[in-house]
Order: C-alpha cells, then structure tokens, then sequence
C-alpha cells in the first residue's frame, strides 16, 4: 500500500504543520510540537489575531443531517464571528451537488475573497472548484478532496487512515504485555473508500504488536440502531476478547447500549469521531469506552484561519514557510481520561 | 421461473387460505391451525438455516442468549411486517414504514416527551404513528391516491420532519423504566419483554386476519374491491383502517426500537420497508392482495434474521453477506413456488 503510507507520512508531518499553525492563530498551546524558531526568515508576514484586510469569506457547506456536520457549521460561524475583518457569506446547505455547485457559483458571482467548501461530493464539486480558482478566487477546500489539485488553493481535513493507526496503537499498549490478546472491529458503512482507510490503519498498527490477533470484524451503518444490532451480534459471536475499536461514536451510542444489555465488562472499548458523549463516558470511566480518536470538526474553524490568511497573503506562524502550505491533514489524536478536559469543548452533540 | 405469477394465484385458492374471490362474504380463509405446504416449505428453509447454523457455530449459534438475540432482533421488524402483511393482502403497500418508525422513535425521544416517563414515550410514539398511517389511509382511500405515490410522500415528508426535529442529532433516553425493559433483568422467563410484545402482536394479528369480519373483509378487498363493493363492504373505510393499522404497528416497533437502542434518531427504521415487504412476499403474502398469511410472515423475518446471525457469528464480510441474503432470498421464494406446483400438478 504505497499509497496510503505516503499519505501517512505527508499525513504526519502536515499535522505536526498543522498544529503549530493552530497553535499559533488559536492561541492554544498544548500539545505544541518543537518550534524552529530560530531558522525561520525574519520576514515571512504572519497570521495572527490582529486586524488586517477586510477579508470577505464565502462557505458552502453540505446538509448537517448528522452531528459531525452540525459541528462543521457551528465552527465555522464561531470562528468567523472572532475576526473583525472578516465577513462570513454562508449558503444553506445542501446534499445535492447540482443545488451545491449552483450556490457556489452565486457566491463566485458576489465575488467574494475566498471560498471555503466542504462538498458533498468532491469529485462531483471539482469543477466549479476550478472555475473558482480560474476567476482568481482561492479556494480551501474541506475535508472530502477535490479530484484535482488546480480546483483549491489549500485542503484541509481528516485524517482516515491515521483514525485507524492512532486506535491500533493506542489499543496495543493496552495490551502489550498481554499473550493472545483477541481485539475486534465495528466498522461503519463498508462501502466508504473512508470506512477501508480506517481498517488498513488499524490494522497497521496491530502488526506492531505480534501478541495482538484481530478475532472480528463487522460493519454497521453510523447509526445508533445498526451500531446497537451488529455490537449485540458481535457480543455473541465472541465470548472472550480484550479490545473493540468502533469507527464512530454515533454507531457507538449503540455499541455501548449492547454492551450494557449484555452486561459485559471484560473489554475496553475505543470510539471514533470525538462525540461529546463519547468524551463524557471517557471521563466518568463507569463504562468499556476508555478512549477515543478524533476526526475533528475544528477543521471548518481552521479553514476559516486559512482562508482569511490566504485572503490577507500570510503565512503560518512556527513555519519556515512565506505561505500557507497547500495541504494540511490534522491529526488524529487520542483522547483519553487524561486529557478529555482539553478536548471536550470540541466535543459535538 | 417459467410459471407467471398470476398462474401461481390461480393454484392458491384450493391450496391457501384465499377466499374465492366472486363470493367474498361469508367467504373466509379456512378456519383452524393447519399449517399448509407453503408454511412447511418455509419452516424447512428456517430449519435448513439452524442446521447450519449449529454446524459452523455451535456452541455459539445453539446458545440459549443467542436464541434471545434472535428473537429480538426479529421483534421489531416483525411488529412491522404484521402491518406489513394486512396492507399488502388488502392489495396495497406501505412504503412509509420506516421512515414512520424514525419519526415516532424521535418524537417520543425529544426531551419534552421525556419528560412524562415511561408513559409519555410509549403515548407518543403510538399516536405519531397512528397519525401517519390515518394520513396515508385518507390520501388513499378518500384522496384516490395510489398507495405507492401515498406512502413514498409519507417516507419522504416522515423522513424530513424526523431530520428537522432532531437537528440530525442522536437523542439519548434518560428514563430509566424505558431502558431497564431492554435488560437481562427484565426478562420473564428468559424471555425479552420485546419478543412478548412481538408475540402479542403476532397473535393479536393472526386472530385479527383470520377469525374476524374485520380479517375477511382485508382479504375480500384485495382479491375484489369490486366484488367486495357489490357485497356491501366499505372498501374506502376499510382500507383507512389498514393503514392506521399498519401505522399503529409502526408506532409499537418505534418504542420497541427506542427501548432496545435507548435513543431516538432521524436514521431509525432505516431500510424497513424493503425488509417487511420482502418477508411478507417470502412468506406467501401476495403482492397483488386477495391472500396473506401471519404465520408466513413470521417464518419470513425469522429467516432473514437467522441468516444475519449465522453470518455475523461465522464474521463475514459486507458484501459476502449482502450477496448470500439475495441468494438465499431467491432459493426459499423457488422452493415455495416449486413445492406449490407440483402441487397444482398432482
């Protein structure tokens, strides 16, 4: 899979991109990577939280019939409400890529400074992404990529297959010292190339720990009843394991409902996503979730950082670089008792 | 299949419990509990599977908690087919089914609901569906639209006002007397208060169909509307009833649904129309109405449900799966054709 490995490492060294350049415009400072301050050019022009050009932002979205999508608009509104320079022009959003590609256009038509677009279906959106691009519009394009690089100035998003690797890992210091350890996966729609990066991660990760053998694997839906019908089903199959790891905590309202009707405690168990209640029975820790692993939705805040930094011609702070890199994957962190605090204000309904 | 369809109805009135369908008063599905060859054929596939079943897994496939899990999982799909199967022999369909699920299972979610209990959610998710079914039975009966555009309006407007209510978010159930009814300590018996309800209905359903004017006027109306006209029944009454029947079935299996995923959200019942029809066509209910049996139902969603778990213990993939589910859909829809004509031959 040369593929999918080279995405990883441009995958980890663009998060580590990533997270100083959110280090620096959010003004957050955990989980700071090693600065290089000192070989930095004096005067690569920097974004940070001080007034600049009156920058106005165009975002098209998709329909937020899911709580990650709801996520993505509330942070994109938010942040755009911190700038005073900045005008946010929101379209309502939509799941029909006619209707989308249409609303993009009318945004292209306002002539707005930049665009941020989170596209249905980015294959389908890749087009109008270039026309954008051709009428001197740059484009950030949000989580699910465009078909060509000429379509966006900058891609941002999350990070599948390193999902998938960070649970593997997490799981296997688990139970490291533990001989024939059994894990099994609830994995979600199969047919997403999405729901396959997050497996090959996985499953990666697991060959770093020869005592560990994955016993089981069963797909469900995202949804709470498939999560609930395919975990009781899996409880049954296997009567004995040391570790689930569910693709999505949607699925794992579910998941965990089984469990519990099951009675079975003799496991722990890692989500995905980064729902609130997800973080909120990881910091009771009365339940299996022990852990879960981000596919965060302050993507939408940090495409509006990027945006108005393109707009305004800056550059990344913490970075050699005079300008915004052209493609930043975030990191897939791990969030735990020990830092869930730090994550929960992330944490969507 | 060289044999058309409409031949295979000509074979059932000898064979099934069909009214013939000039006289449709007085002319109802025979009386008592003989299971007819349709039934029996169905009972070998379903016996075929636990074969199977016991074959590949068994100290995890007999298990008497994997009975339980079956049976659950068989409730509330099955709740749905028995409404399921009255409007389909009345002639009709339901294509609203599950997006009547969603939207009762997120209504007696929302926090205002939960806030009366126990009471309060099983109130509400039963009226929400009666309401949806009294909706597509006027559109239907009273509005003359056909069932298929009728109630592919309700999935679609269901589907949407779920979505709107809930914001696309997962309610979570906090009422503790809702959610102990989905635990082992709540079985009687060993049995889960899901599968009793099931049962219930299932027998309530049966009866229905089958001992009451109200059951051969169902089946009067889907083999002759027309006939059944001339004898004096209200076809457009009757096919109301049906489809605040189907839609009562469809509030039970939304608190059936909130009580086993102790939540309520805009996907619930997803795909269910697909899954209630087919085990009701399975079964020997057929299409075109005029003939429908319970029990067949029944042994449908008992197949499908044994087939998900045989795969699931044996951990099979997706596609694999989807692709055997339709072969083995296929394999039990020809052994009951095939056991019915030779049938008709002799």
């Amino acid at each position: 899979m040369p593929e999918i490995s080279s995405t990883s490492r441009r995958g980890l060294l663009l998060g580590t991109a990533a997270l100083s350049a959110g280090a620096l415009i959010t003004g957050c400072t955990s989980n700071e990577p090693e600065k290089k301050d000192s070989a930095a050019p004096a005067n690569a022009p920097v974004a940070d939280g001080a007034p600049g050009k009156a920058v106005t932002i165009g975002f098209a979205g998709p329909q937020a019939d899911h709580g990650w999508l709801n996520a993505i608009n509330d942070n994109a509104k938010q942040r755009a409400k911190k700038y005073s320079d900045v005008t946010l022009e929101i379209t309502e959003g939509s799941n029909d890529t006619a209707a989308q590609i249409g609303q993009v256009q009318t945004l292209i038509n306002k002539k707005v400074d930049v665009l941020v677009i989170l596209p249905a279906d980015g294959k389908a959106l890749t087009q109008v992404g270039l026309q954008a691009m051709k009428a001197g519009i740059p484009v950030i394009n949000l989580d699910r990529i465009f078909a060509s690089p000429q379509a966006y100035r900058c891609w941002i998003g999350g990070d599948n297959y390193g999902m998938g690797l960070n649970a593997g890992n997490y799981i296997g210091e688990q139970l490291k010292d533990k001989p024939n350890a059994k894990v099994i996966e609830l994995a979600g729609v199969d047919n997403l190339e999405l729901t396959k990066q997050r497996t090959q991660g996985f499953d990666d990760a697991l060959k770093n720990y020869p005592n560990i053998r994955k016993v089981a694997r069963q797909a469900a839906d995202f949804t709470v009843e498939s999560g609930q019908a395919k975990m009781a089903q899996l409880l049954q199959a296997q009567s004995e394991f040391d570790a689930l790891w569910n693709h999505d905590d949607d699925q794992g309202v579910g998941a965990l409902r089984a469990i519990a009707q099951a009675g079975r405690k003799d496991f722990i168990m890692v989500g995905g996503a980064g729902a609130k209640s997800a973080m909120d029975a990881i910091k009771a820790d009365n339940s299996v979730l022990k852990a879960t692993v981000l596919y965060p939705p302050t993507m939408a805040a940090s495409a509006i950082d990027i945006a108005r930094a393109v707009a305004q011609g800056k550059g990344v702070g913490g970075m050699a670089e005079m300008e915004i890199p052209a493609s930043i994957t975030l990191y897939s962190a791990v969030v735990t008792k020990d830092n869930v605090d730090q994550y929960l204000p992330t944490g969507f309904i | 299949m060289t044999q058309p369809a409409s031949a295979a109805r000509q074979d059932a009135p000898g064979l099934v419990k069909t009214p013939p369908q000039k006289e449709p008063k007085g002319a109802g599905p025979a009386f008592g509990m003989r299971l007819d060859l349709r039934n029996l054929s169905l009972l070998g596939v379903l016996a075929a599977l636990i074969v199977v079943g016991g074959f590949t897994k068994p100290d995890e496939f007999l298990a008497v908690s994997n009975l339980q899990l079956v049976l659950t999982q068989a409730s509330i799909i099955g709740v749905v087919t028995v409404g399921m199967t009255f409007v389909i022999t009345s002639g009709g369909i339901d294509l609203s089914v599950g997006a009547m699920v969603a939207l009762a299972s997120v209504w007696a979610t929302t926090l205002a609901t939960q806030e009366y209990g126990f009471a309060g959610i099983l109130f509400t998710a039963i009226v929400v569906g009666v309401g949806c079914g009294l909706v597509n039975g006027v559109l239907i009966a009273y509005g003359g639209l056909v069932p298929f555009i009728a109630t592919i309006a309700m999935l679609a407007s269901a589907r949407g006002l779920a979505l709107q209510i809930t914001d696309g978010k997962t309610q979570i159930v906090t009422v503790d007397s809702v959610l102990d009814l989905g635990v082992k300590d709540a079985y009687v018996l060993g049995i889960p208060p899901l599968v009793l309800i099931f049962a219930a209905v299932v027998v309530i359903g049966w009866l229905v169909l089958n001992r009451t004017t109200f059951g051969r006027r169902t089946f009067a109306v889907g083999g002759n509307p027309e006939a059944a006209r001339l004898a004096g029944i209200d076809v457009r009454r009757q096919r109301l009833y049906l489809y605040v029947l189907s839609g009562l079935c469809c509030g039970i299996a939304a608190f059936m649904l909130v009580v086993l995923s102790g939540s309520g959200q805009n996907t619930n019942g997803n795909l269910y129309e697909l899954d209630a029809i087919a085990a009701a066509i399975i079964g020997g209910t057929l299409l075109s109405g005029g003939r429908g049996t319970i029990v067949g139902s029944v042994l449908g969603v008992l197949i499908f449900t044994t087939i998900t778990n045989i795969f699931a213990l044996n951990n099979l993939e997706t596609a694999v799966q989807q692709i055997a589910k339709g072969a083995i859909i296929v394999v039990a829809v020809l052994v009951q054709h095939h056991t019915l004509r030779r049938r008709g031959e002799t």
